[in-house]
């Protein structure tokens, strides 16, 4: 893999990270960091490993039985593997949007007051309701929602949804944010809107997207890595990637004559 | 032609065929427990039979079969209710249709006394006495006179229920609470081989004599009282006119069932209905109501979930959250499984064996030992009872909890541990709440299956006839070692064990009826509470 020259804060950094799915490897070796209030995209072709090595930074892999790691991932210089780290902190530092929104069967408030409770942000309850306010404010979803907070939220339309699990996610204060093909089964109108809420968002937080939509991945981000069969192909930025990458495998990708 | 054995409309016509069955299976049991229920609501007309060899007989006619006699010709067999047990020895008489003379109904109004022993009086009314004076009546009398009669045997009867009752029953058990300090102390003195407190033991002796003083006081005015109710009384004859008196205060209720109108009918029918609800057992539970039998079955329902519920539900949040999938959580998931399979008596026994005697009877020995050799928790009682049910339906609620939260999408549970949750935190306030129709369908199946059982319950604290309730107003309120009276125990009882079937018959079909009633009611509380939590659920209430 090419190296190009760090001129950022790395917040989150792999060292020779690899991931193995009943002894099968997903991962193999990543070396990689995520500058500090920035947006990284991942892209590479299905089943390359994209959504393995984002479930490894929030430690979610942990949920799956038979799975084994080597490397070690650091976050603001410690490591996140450590006897010391609480998983529950971890988790509450690093939120996730995954691909298909999955609110929980709770009205739309308590969809978002639920990380506020569990987190123990706060338990009064006027706090609890400017935060669920804010929450929903950013991400764009209070206009809509206002009259209605009580609602079921498996009622909203699947951008609606969207929108709430990221509300849900940014209502405890995340540092980073990792989203997993956040708009992968939405229509271009409410993809936009996704987009809107990241861009209004990337000053504050350190983002991680995997998408598939390389025009996405070139709008959005910053940097980028191209990940092929578990490697780390290429990283660098954005605008280097997509006009003038190193590897040929990533040009092959990026001019869409591979996978 | 060829289209019926096409698939789908084959399997459309299985179906629709086989729900056919089910829906007249269950009418038909329906429609059998209310016919036979009638005959006990609906007040049959009493009939004048004059036999071959010119004897009559009164009665209501009960049934007519058909029957071969002796010639091997058919004839009908008639069983005629004719009452008045004290005087034939017998209520009901059966009559050859070919050695009847003469059949019809009887219209010098014959009355029919409910009483509260000996069953029915059927004959006439002819007078009353009331304390000196005797009056006969020449026609049928004004309800006046009655209810005056009525009225006054009816306050002296409150006045002897104020003594039996209340007075007594004080009495008795302030008596039984100090012999119970005299056992302690015997025990006590027993145990350490010393002499005991004599000077304590000597107080409360004479506190039981002073009280016993009292209670035969009470005792001497309740007899005073009954002698004088017996100066209440309804002169009556029967058919063969010999007469007879009936103190008012031994009759429960009186109508003449041949010059009933329809809305009287209707009337009559209604407070027997109530009666029958609301009133305890008469007569070796032939007569009177099935209260304490509904109340019985009722708690004991409600006691088997308030423990199967939360059990299951633990239960199946371990295995299904937290056990993992080794060999051995499959082992007991087969376990469980099949355990809903196993027969209820087994659980009986196991009930008998484990929770008495295991369980009460280390109770009894350690809490109770005065009280020894007779036990107070080593012997059936509603709350074993109910264990045992729970341990029988546990499976029931295990299993649907189960699915419910297997149903339960994975991406659920990662978005919760995701947002930073606990485990614990997203068993119990994501988990939980999402699976709760899926208790309340364990619960609905629980009830189904434990309501109607009735095997484990014979040994495990049943009674044909219970003192108690238990649950009243003397403290602890709950009275859970108590024994008590259920629905389906009672249809075995009355039905099959009764020395006087043919008089249970009405009342078995009325406690089937009734027993379907009830568990259906249940049923529908708590399919009720479902939806209303699956309305919350889905307006994320919960
Ligand atoms: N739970 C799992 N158990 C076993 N193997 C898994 C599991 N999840 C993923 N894999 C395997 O690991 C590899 C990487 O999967 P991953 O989901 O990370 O790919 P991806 O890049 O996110 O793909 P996509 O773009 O389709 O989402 C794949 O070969 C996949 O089959
Ligand atoms: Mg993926």
């Amino acid at each position: 893999m090419k190296k190009s020259n760090k001129t950022f804060v790395e917040k989150i950094k792999s060292e020779d990270y690899s991931f193995y799915y009943n002894g099968k490897p997903a991962l193999k070796n990543i070396n990689i960091s995520f500058p500090d209030k920035m947006v990284t995209s991942i892209v590479g072709p299905s089943g390359c490993g994209k959504t393995t090595l984002l479930r490894s930074i929030n430690r979610l892999n942990d949920l799956i039985p038979k799975t084994t790691f080597s490397g070690d991932i650091f976050l603001d210089g410690i490591s996140i593997f450590d006897k010391g780290v609480s998983t529950v902190l971890l988790r509450r530092k690093v939120g996730m949007i995954f691909q298909k929104s999955n609110p929980f069967p709770k009205s739309i408030f308590d969809n978002i007051a639920f990380g506020i409770k569990v987190n123990n942000i706060t338990n009064d309850k006027h706090r609890i309701e400017f935060e669920v306010e804010q929450a929903l404010k950013i991400s764009g979803l209070w206009s809509e929602v206002k009259d209605n907070l009580s609602a079921p939220a498996m009622g909203l339309s699947g951008g609606q949804q969207q929108r709430l699990c990221l509300a849900r996610a940014l209502a405890v204060k995340p540092e980073i944010l990792l989203l997993d093909e956040p708009a992968g089964a939405l229509d271009p109108a409410s993809t936009s809107k996704i987009e809107e809420l990241i861009h209004t968002i990337k000053k504050t937080i350190t983002i991680v997207i995997v998408t598939h939509n390389l025009q996405q991945a070139a709008r959005l981000s910053d940097y980028t890595a191209f990940i092929l069969n578990g490697e780390l192909v290429e990283f660098d930025k954005t605008t280097k990637i997509f006009t003038n990458p190193s590897v040929k495998q990533t040009e092959d990708y990026v001019t869409g004559r591979f996978g | 032609m060829k289209n019926l054995f096409d698939t789908s409309t084959f399997f459309i016509w299985t179906a629709g065929i086989a729900l056919g069955v089910i829906l007249v299976i269950f009418s038909g049991i329906i429609y059998i427990s209310t016919v036979g229920a009638t005959d006990y609501f609906v007040p049959g007309k009493i009939n004048r039979i004059q036999i071959l060899g010119d004897s009559m007989i009164l009665g209501q006619i009960i049934s007519v079969q058909n029957v071969t006699d002796e010639f091997g010709g058919i004839d009908e067999s008639i069983l005629v209710k004719v009452g008045n047990r004290e005087i034939y020895g017998y209520d009901f008489v059966r009559l050859e249709k070919s050695k009847i003379k003469k059949n019809n109904i009887d219209k010098n109004h014959p009355i029919i006394i409910e009483r509260m022993q000996n069953g029915n009086f059927i004959g006439y009314l002819n007078g009353i006495v009331k304390n000196t004076d005797t009056i006969y009546f020449y026609s049928k009398p004004d309800k006046e006179v009655l209810l005056d009669l009525f009225d006054i045997s009816n306050s002296i009867k409150s006045d002897i229920r104020v003594y039996e009752v209340e007075k007594i029953g004080n009495l008795n058990s302030k008596i039984d609470n100090i012999r119970r300090k005299i056992n302690k102390l015997d025990y006590q003195s027993r145990r350490d081989n010393k002499a005991g407190k004599n000077e304590l033991r000597q107080q409360l002796e004479e506190q039981i004599q002073s009280l016993e003083s009292k209670y035969s006081e009470y005792m001497e005015l309740i007899d005073e009282l009954y002698q004088k109710s017996n100066s209440f009384a309804l002169l009556v004859s029967d058919i063969s006119g010999n007469n007879h008196i009936i103190p008012a205060i031994n009759i429960h209720s009186y109508y003449y069932p041949n010059d009933l109108g329809i809305i009287p009918k209707i009337k009559l029918i209604s407070k027997k209905l109530w009666e029958f609800v609301v009133l305890e057992p008469r007569e070796s539970n032939t007569e009177g109501g099935i209260f304490p039998a509904i109340f019985g079955t009722v708690m004991m329902v409600i006691l088997m979930s308030i423990i199967a519920v939360p059990i299951g539900v633990v239960t199946a949040l371990f295995l299904n959250e937290y056990a993992g999938n080794g060999w051995w959580v499959k082992i007991i998931r087969i376990t469980v499984y099949n355990l809903a399979g196993v027969p209820s008596i087994v659980f009986g026994i196991f009930g008998l064996g484990f929770f008495i005697y295991g369980v009460g009877g280390t109770i009894d020995s350690i809490f109770y030992p005065e009280y020894s050799p007779a036990p107070v928790w080593g012997t059936g009682g509603i709350l074993w009872a109910s264990l045992t049910l729970a341990l029988l339906t546990v499976p029931v609620v295990i299993v649907s909890t189960e699915e419910a939260l297997s149903s339960i999408p994975t991406e659920i549970r990662e978005a919760s541990i995701a947002l930073g949750a606990t485990k614990l935190q997203m068993v119990s306030k994501i988990l939980l709440p999402a699976s709760t129709p899926g208790i309340m369908t364990g619960l609905i199946l629980a009830i189904a299956r434990g309501a109607g059982e009735v095997a484990p319950l014979m040994i495990t604290g049943v009674v044909k006839l219970a003192p108690d309730l238990p649950l009243d107003s003397t403290f602890p309120f709950f009275h859970l070692e108590r024994k008590f009276m259920h629905l389906g125990f009672h249809i075995y009882d009355v039905g099959f064990q009764s020395p006087n079937v043919e008089a249970g018959f009405p009342m078995l079909f009325m406690t089937t009826l009734l027993l379907i009633i009830i568990v259906v009611m249940l049923n529908m509380i708590a399919i009720h509470i479902r939806s209303k939590l699956r309305q919350k659920i889905s307006q994320g209430l919960l």
